[in-house]
């Protein structure tokens, strides 16, 4: 069964309708919000427990519970920060949310603001999202026109809301990074402990969301956690924005229920493989990041956090990457290699120099150009990349790798052994 | 990591324009007191833009003195962030092609191929005329609507190397191409038809207020606001 379009929360992913807030009033945004933040901080955040809403940013986790880590006495001010910094291959559906419907952030950063006793919110974009940037800060100019956000608002919770930006890293995403960005600096991740529910931006208390996770949260309310709850699998509740790319016949980005078979996403939205299903080889499932699954696992594959973890994946931010048989896996794998290694940060030396090694090494395998034995040094560094950093980029670098070798060595193999034909006239 | 250094050639002096000075002051002000470096990278980027989509150096000390900051706090700035240019790009344009898998595998060689032979051989070199420049960038976050590039402000999606070379030669006459996707669907919706979204119960504004329900203490009167007689205090 597919989601029923009176379930949808972004009923305007597409920009078909209005964006502003005519657009939005009408399709129900700022519907009650009074109302619920009368019901005081604990209610909100109780309610978003309910939904069993998990972070829309990738990790995956409960983010009401997140919100309960915010200290509820403090002399220091708290400071909401969204991270729309997306920048993971693959994923394109916050920047759907903030040029299209601006209104169910903006509305729910009122709504977490609140819930976590913050009067300050900062929404942290991607540098390259300028037009984006610029729809946001028109929406959020509207809301404070309107008296929705700002000093003396009509919901009678101080609350300003800005817009910040990067300029092109990808680690910015990472939120310890984000903050350091924030702060005027460069993106290098801090170590944690502190939390930056302790210890966050300038120093006080921060949470971290992201955009989805926030944008989600009105519609949670007016409906009910329960409502959200029911939505999904048991532990992976609700709606999610799937965004599906590589070799389909109609890429897009699409709102289902978690835990959706991930063969009825494709043909049912995308318009199929290309080519048929038949032709498909594997898909990468929740951003570059994620170890890729091969075509026979795919069958009954949902996508969901938890059956994807079984299969020593993840879903990641939901954006699937799919590679018929016309591609060329190794040089796929590669490139997010290259992407690693462009985007790590330097600060720790197995991330700094084992992403450089890694992606010259899968450069020299997509062309054969190397010893078997290679492979398995190849899987061994991952290791040694992986859990040894300050943040997960390294992580992040090392799983596509590991995926790549767990399910595609015998191409690999086969590659070496063709290189090795082809020279061995040559070599004698 | 990428290597990147501040171009050899610089120009003596750079000051903000009068209306960027008071965007910039506006910009200082999202900020609580002491915090004004926050400010840097936008004020970073207005300057690139001022100064024709690169970052000299005498704006870093400008920027950098304006958030009383260290100059080598603007310098690690702007070497760390790659959307700094710190040589000169085209005038009409500088092309940047997202390279990174989900474009890949659409066809963003084929877009490479195009800049190559159009601009320049190498990515950041001027081409002939000096209006024109490339480079390959990493994801753009436009993945659904692949393979794609940004010029400026704007990205142009779901490109060909036929269409890239068409809106290339656009801007070579001075006209403004249509930005987005160039194949007519909707910013990430499916091609054709769609296949969510056609309830018109969406949009007839039937649904609002409907929350009501679920709150027994509003079911009777529908009082216009919330009945909390206490106000939430911080």
């Amino acid at each position: 069964m597919l989601l029923e379009d009176k379930d949808r929360i972004f009923t305007n992913i597409y920009g078909f309708h209005d964006s502003g807030l005519k657009g939005a009033r009408a399709r129900g945004s700022w519907d009650g919000t009074k109302f619920f933040i009368d019901k005081g901080h604990d209610w909100i955040i109780s309610e978003v427990k309910t939904s069993g809403l998990r972070g829309r940013g990738g990790a995956g986790f409960p983010t009401g519970l997140k919100w309960s880590f915010m200290p509820k006495a403090d002399a220091r001010p708290s400071y909401l920060v969204i991270n729309a910094d997306e920048s993971e291959p693959g994923s394109c559906k916050d920047r759907e949310i903030m040029r299209n419907d601006p209104h169910l952030l903006i509305e729910g950063a009122l709504l977490a603001g609140f819930a976590m006793r913050a009067h300050t919110s900062y929404i942290y974009i991607r540098g390259e999202f300028i037009r984006e940037r610029e729809r946001l800060q028109r929406a959020i100019d509207e809301a404070y026109e309107a008296k929705l956000i700002g000093k003396n608002n009509v919901h009678g919770w101080d609350f300003d809301l800005y817009i910040s930006h990067g300029a092109g890293a990808y680690i910015c995403g990472e939120e310890t990074a984000l903050l350091e960005s924030l702060e005027g600096k460069k993106g290098q991740p801090r170590l944690k402990p502190p939390f930056p529910a302790n210890v966050g931006l300038y120093g006080a208390p921060t949470t971290i969301n992201n955009v989805e996770s926030i944008a989600v949260v009105p519609d949670i309310l007016r409906r009910g956690g329960h409502w959200f709850a029911a939505l999904g699998l048991p532990n992976n509740t609700g709606t999610k924005l799937f965004q599906i790319s590589g070799h389909v016949n109609r890429p897009c980005v699409v709102e289902e229920e978690m835990g959706i078979p991930v063969r009825q996403l494709i043909d049912e939205h995308c318009g199929g493989v290309r080519g048929g299903w038949n032709n498909l080889l594997a898909i990468i499932p929740g951003g570059s990041s994620m170890p890729l699954i091969p075509a026979d696992l795919c069958e009954t594959l949902t996508m969901d956090f938890d059956s994807l973890t079984k299969l020593k994946s993840g879903l990641g931010t939901a954006a699937i990457i799919v590679l018929d048989k016309s591609a060329d896996v190794v040089k796929a794998i590669a490139r997010i290699a290259y992407f690693y290694k462009h985007e790590s940060c330097g600060q720790c030396t197995p991330c700094r120099e084992g992403t450089g090694w890694m992606w010259r090494v899968l450069e020299r395998m997509s062309r054969g150009e190397a010893e078997k034995s290679e492979i398995d040094k190849l899987f061994d560094v991952s290791k040694q990349i992986e859990g040894h950093t300050i943040c997960a980029l390294g992580d992040a670098a090392a799983w596509p790798v590991q995926g790549l070798i767990r399910h595609f060595r015998p191409e690999i193999e086969a590659r070496i052994d063709a290189y090795k034909a082809a020279h061995k006239e040559a070599a004698e | 990591m990428a290597v990147r250094r501040l171009s050899p050639d610089q120009p003596r002096d750079f000051a903000f324009t009068p209306e960027n000075l008071s965007w910039a002051k506006e910009t200082i002000a999202k900020f609580p007191q002491g915090k004004q470096a926050s400010a840097i990278i936008p004020l970073l980027w207005r300057a690139q833009e001022q100064a024709g989509g690169w970052l000299p150096e005498p704006a870093l000390r400008h920027v950098a003195d304006m958030l009383g900051v260290a100059y080598i706090r603007a310098y690690e700035v702007a070497t760390f962030y790659t959307m700094f240019q710190l040589s000169p790009v085209g005038a009409k344009a500088h092309v940047q092609v997202c390279g990174t898998t989900p474009c890949m595998l659409r066809g963003a060689e084929g877009l490479i191929d195009v800049c190559k032979r159009r601009i320049a051989a190498h990515p950041h070199e001027l081409s002939e005329d000096g209006q024109f420049s490339w480079e390959e960038v990493e994801c753009l976050g436009a993945c659904a609507n692949a393979p794609m590039v940004q010029i400026f402000k704007d990205v142009y999606e779901d490109l060909t190397p036929e269409a890239l070379d068409k809106i290339l030669a656009a801007i070579g006459r001075g006209a403004e191409p249509k930005t987005g996707s160039q194949i007519g669907r909707k910013t990430s919706s499916p091609e054709g038809a769609p296949t969510t979204l056609t309830e018109p119960a969406l949009y007839d504004g039937s649904r609002l207020g409907a929350w009501r329900a679920r709150f027994p203490e509003l079911a009777e009167g529908g009082a216009e606001t919330a009945p909390g007689s206490e106000k939430p205090k911080g």
